[in-house]
């Protein structure tokens, strides 16, 4: 059984589903080492997007001549499509949004008009993406309630232990990341889902770092909302999911207003329309989501089994070299980590070392990765950060780790 | 042609020789060492621009007209660009300098580092070299 998987990885052939794998960058080939800023994209979801665009292309929800509803229908089942991907129970619960920041906004903004209040606190991480802690602020200072930050170790993984004690019957919604984009920390957020919901509190999880690497199924976890963007997961940008429980999206008002989201509109009284659409003001971004349905056709042929296994082994041998190159520290050595490896080098600045790293054809993140408060708990000025998708081998690392050592002597 | 051009030039020349860009950055890194240091007590919160990715500081002394800077940075690649600003554009005359146009980045390759996506603080530190041969040439006149 083992075996035939690992046949079924042909990770060459992998690669050849993505064109940009074959650019060159400052003149050598490239080694893309930053997919959790953004995946490349496969052959697959790029000509879907043509083929949309050249044969396909119409308003959805609203003509009645043959184009539209074709257009409609594919849009129609790309939502089928994510809603199988992440196991939700229904369609109405699967929101297209533009990526993980809107869905954020759209939860503490909806959300918490309704149902936060003065004296009222909301629970995020100390590991947390702006995109996850500034909807927050700004909500908290607009209702006249609290924001409350549970710490990290020095591991980077939260402590439970804290978390548990900040959250008591004034917290109003607990959230949290799946997969830190700075760390690579795995979080348990079913046990905090679960022990969330003892006090009837409602979980947010930024999926953005998760769905590109672990199978999600938000009933399983038991999450209130769950929201991830489609770049990271292959697909197109400007589209993204957010889920949410029914029981949830019912009683919040609209986000924004307009096309779409309606029932009926006079200038006394408008009503609004059913889920998932109350949520979908304008006209969507439908070669967006149409792309989308595609990367999670994509995805469904790779397999999460064989994604998961990929990217441990690199994940782990990556690990392994750079730790045999002096001065190197890895932020961040959670047990449960995804696939990122994030480092700094006694003595060399983080953009020094990208700046060379660049010119070498090798692609990585440098800098504070949008989360500067956990820079901060590291004292540090932001880090060297890799991460890995499906498509990358052996061959991208041990380009890394001579790219580093090179850069290294040159700055040292 | 004024001595801001010639500088320029200067450097443009030093660069063509470099085959490749390893060799470039390694030079670039070894006249960061040269520097004139911003002194410790100016390397505070008001001398500081701040980038997202690195940071400099940068001080401006006055007399006859001209401007002399020291600077220093966080990072070794932008300190040895600034090195390569402050070579052509200290000493200066401030109207010179409020109005140079420094094409030697572009042509020695190294626009991408004042790119604003870059956020290094360097766009931002040749604003406030402008603005000081502004403010100074606003006051001796
Ligand atoms: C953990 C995490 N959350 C949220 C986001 C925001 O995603 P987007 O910019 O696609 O909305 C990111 C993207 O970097 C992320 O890594």
């Amino acid at each position: 059984m083992e075996v035939t998987a690992q046949q079924a990885f042909d990770i060459e052939k992998i690669r050849k589903d993505f064109p940009l794998l074959e650019q060159e960058m400052n003149g050598k080939p490239i080694i893309f080492l930053d997919s959790a800023a953004s995946s490349q994209k496969p052959a697959q979801v790029i000509d879907r997007l043509n083929d949309y665009y050249r044969t396909g292309h119409a308003n959805v929800h609203r003509g009645v001549y043959q184009l539209s509803q074709e257009a409609t229908t594919a849009f129609e089942e790309a939502r089928e499509l994510v809603r199988q991907f992440i196991n939700a129970p229904s369609e109405k619960e699967v929101i297209f949004v533009r990526g993980c920041t809107e869905g954020i906004n759209l939860v503490a903004s909806s959300y918490g008009r309704k149902f936060i209040n003065q004296g009222d606190a909301v629970l995020i991480t100390a590991m947390e993406h702006h995109s996850n802690i500034v909807p927050w602020q700004m909500i908290c200072e607009e209702r006249g309630a609290e924001l409350r930050v549970a710490p990290v170790n020095d591991a980077g993984e939260i402590d439970l232990d804290a978390l548990y004690a900040l959250l008591d019957e004034r917290v109003k919604i607990v959230s949290l990341v799946h997969v830190s984009n700075a760390l690579g920390t795995v979080n348990p957020v079913k046990a905090i889902i679960d022990r969330a919901h003892e006090l009837n509190v409602p979980v947010l999880v930024d999926g953005a770092q998760a769905i590109p690497h672990t199978q999600v199924d938000v009933q399983a976890l038991d999450a209130d909302f769950y929201t991830f963007s489609g770049h990271k997961m292959f697909g197109p940008t400007g589209i993204g999911v957010l889920y949410g429980k029914e029981k949830w999206l019912e009683q919040m008002p609209p986000y924004h207003g307009g096309g779409e989201m309606i029932k009926t509109v006079t200038f006394e009284k408008t009503t609004y329309n059913e889920l998932p659409h109350k949520f979908e003001a304008g006209t969507p971004d439908i070669s967006g989501v149409i792309g989308l349905g595609e990367a999670v056709k994509y995805m469904q042929s790779v397999g999460y089994d064989n994604i998961s296994r990929h990217e441990h082994e690199l994940l782990s041998y990556a690990t392994e070299q750079l730790k045999q190159i002096e001065g190197l520290r890895i932020i961040g050595t959670a047990r449960e980590k995804a696939s990122v490896v994030s480092f700094i080098v006694e003595g060399v600045h983080p953009y020094d070392l990208g700046a060379i790293l660049d010119k070498l054809g090798i692609a990585v993140r440098t800098g504070h990765h949008c989360t500067q408060p956990l820079m901060a708990r590291y004292e540090i000025p932001g880090t060297v950060r890799a991460s890995f998708a499906f498509y990358n081998n052996k061959a991208d690392i041990d380009a890394l780790v001579a790219g580093i050592n090179r850069a290294v002597l040159m700055l040292k | 042609m004024n001595q801001i051009n010639s500088i320029q030039d200067e450097i443009i020349d030093e660069f063509a020789f470099f085959g490749d860009w390893m060799e470039k950055y390694e030079y670039i890194i070894d006249l960061g060492k040269s520097l004139p240091l911003i002194e410790e007590q100016y390397k505070n919160e008001e001398h500081l621009i701040k980038g997202c990715q690195s940071q400099v500081w940068l001080h401006a002394d006055e007399s006859e007209g001209k401007v002399d800077f020291t600077a220093d940075s966080d990072a070794v690649i932008t300190k040895g660009i600034i090195a390569l600003l402050v070579r052509v554009l200290s000493g200066q005359k401030a109207d010179e300098i409020a109005q140079a146009d420094l094409y030697f980045i572009d042509k020695i390759g190294l626009k991408e580092h004042l790119s604003p996506t870059r956020s290094n603080g360097l766009v931002s530190m040749v604003k406030q070299m402008k603005m000081y041969g502004l403010a100074i040439n606003a006051k001796s006149q």
